[in-house]
């Protein structure tokens, strides 16, 4: 049973992953920290994995979101102009962004 | 309970295992004679490991392809889908699926680990555990692409799907073109592993037999 | 910011992907198999096993192969939790070179 979302963000919002080094056992990738990029979809609550892996009880619950970047905005103008990327990041993980680039394109 | 596994053998001789895999049966013993688990439980691991393969996702991806109106609800709610076609996805906490289209083509990763929908598809190949593929899907879809044969133009967006979390993604292939003609089974056929991870498009023709 | 040895997205100098398969042996069936067991029994999480894997040498890590990184991760968290010990699995390897004859 998926928990029902408590996080700050909606589809389409304008986020920033945080640019911040933490210990322990992290699942947002090095490679997108202080990218911005946008909400794509809210998939709600889920127990947070940074707890769980030391034996916790995963508690309080964090908002998954399904989080959408402009390959170009990650890696570089070499990119195909209209190539995405797409992470699961939790919200303890994004801070709200101005998004400076077109966001047309990711509205289907 | 007896030890060194005589009984389970069927593989090169046991002076020749690496230290590590010396180290698998070693904790498996003494897990066993600990009775934190039983030979039951993994026995019933591997059989549930066995019965899972891209078979499974090829069936959801046929039936996807023939009536719309299944593809519908694979989209909505793949979990319930699966049951409709008594696939077993419950071990799943959350599972989507990535709908190709003709302008749009995804792919799956997890560069942190291998995450995967193995409760669907079976255990992944070794390619996709690889370090080289965990390091360039991300930012060099369109080169590993190329290298399983599919070469994409750049109005042709390319999305990369970092599975870094429980949801398990599996693509949904296009269906190929002039495929009228193929029964729901035979189009099953032409439904690679490789396809529903996203490194290529489905077979064009079934395969020669 | 340090990079754990297991966050490699985008990391420059990957080769081709060798789409080479190689049929399960034994021991790594095994390995899996007691990895899902231990899971399905709630001795322990796939996150501390991801955790363990992280927290590896690093040299380590880049050279075992998939199974032998989850055998080692399997190890550390059944130490961790006190369920079996170092010496234990040490001497039952050694029992197993005295019957299985040393390579």
């Amino acid at each position: 049973m998926i928990h029902p979302a408590t996080g700050r963000f909606r589809p389409g919002d304008a986020v920033r992953v945080l640019n911040e080094h933490r210990p322990g056992h992290i699942r947002t990738p090095f490679y997108v920290r202080g990218k911005t990029g946008w909400i794509e979809r809210v998939y709600g609550d889920f127990l947070n994995p940074e707890s769980l892996a030391f034996g916790g009880d995963g508690l309080p619950r964090r908002t998954l979101y399904l989080v959408a970047f402009k390959q170009a905005d990650v890696w570089g103008a070499a990119q195909a102009p209209r190539d995405k990327l797409f992470v699961d990041i939790y919200d303890h993980w994004l801070e709200p962004a101005s998004y400076g680039g077109q966001k047309d394109e990711h509205i289907r | 309970m007896s030890t060194s596994g005589d009984d389970h053998g069927h593989d090169h001789p046991r002076n020749e295992l690496s230290a590590q895999a010396k180290r698998i049966y070693a904790i498996r013993d003494l897990l066993l004679e600990k009775g934190v688990i039983t030979e039951k439980d993994i026995q019933s691991q591997i059989e549930y490991q066995e019965a899972r393969s891209p078979a499974n996702g090829a069936k959801l991806v046929a039936r996807a392809w023939v009536e719309p109106e299944f593809k519908a609800r694979l989209i909505a709610d793949p979990k319930a889908a699966c049951a409709e076609l008594g696939i077993d996805a419950t071990a799943l906490n959350e599972f989507v699926v990535l709908e190709n289209t003709e302008k749009v083509r995804h792919m799956v990763v997890c560069t942190l680990c291998s995450c995967y929908p193995r409760p669907i598809l079976g255990r992944p190949p070794d390619w996709y555990k690889s370090f080289n593929y965990r390091q360039r899907s991300v930012n060099d879809p369109r080169g590993v692409m190329r290298e399983f044969g599919l070469v994409l133009p750049d109005d042709i967006e390319v999305r990369v799907h970092d599975s870094t979390a429980d949801i398990r993604y599996l693509v949904l292939p296009l269906r190929p073109k002039g495929t009228d003609g193929l029964s729901e089974a035979e189009l099953a056929r032409l439904v690679t592993r490789d396809s529903m991870i996203g490194v290529m498009d489905a077979l064009p023709k079934l395969p020669e037999t | 910011m340090e990079r754990g040895h297991h966050d490699i997205g985008g990391l420059p100098g990957a080769g081709p992907i060798d789409k080479s398969q190689h049929e399960l042996s034994d021991w790594e069936i095994l390995a899996d198999a007691v990895n899902q067991a231990l899971g399905a029994k709630g001795v322990k999480r796939t996150d501390e096993m991801r955790r363990a894997r992280e927290e590896m040498d690093s040299e380590a890590y880049r050279e075992m192969n998939y199974y032998e990184r989850w055998i080692a991760s399997i190890e550390a968290i059944l130490i961790e939790k006190g369920i079996l010990k170092r010496d234990e699995i040490d001497n039952k390897v050694r029992e197993f070179d005295k019957k299985w004859g040393e390579p």
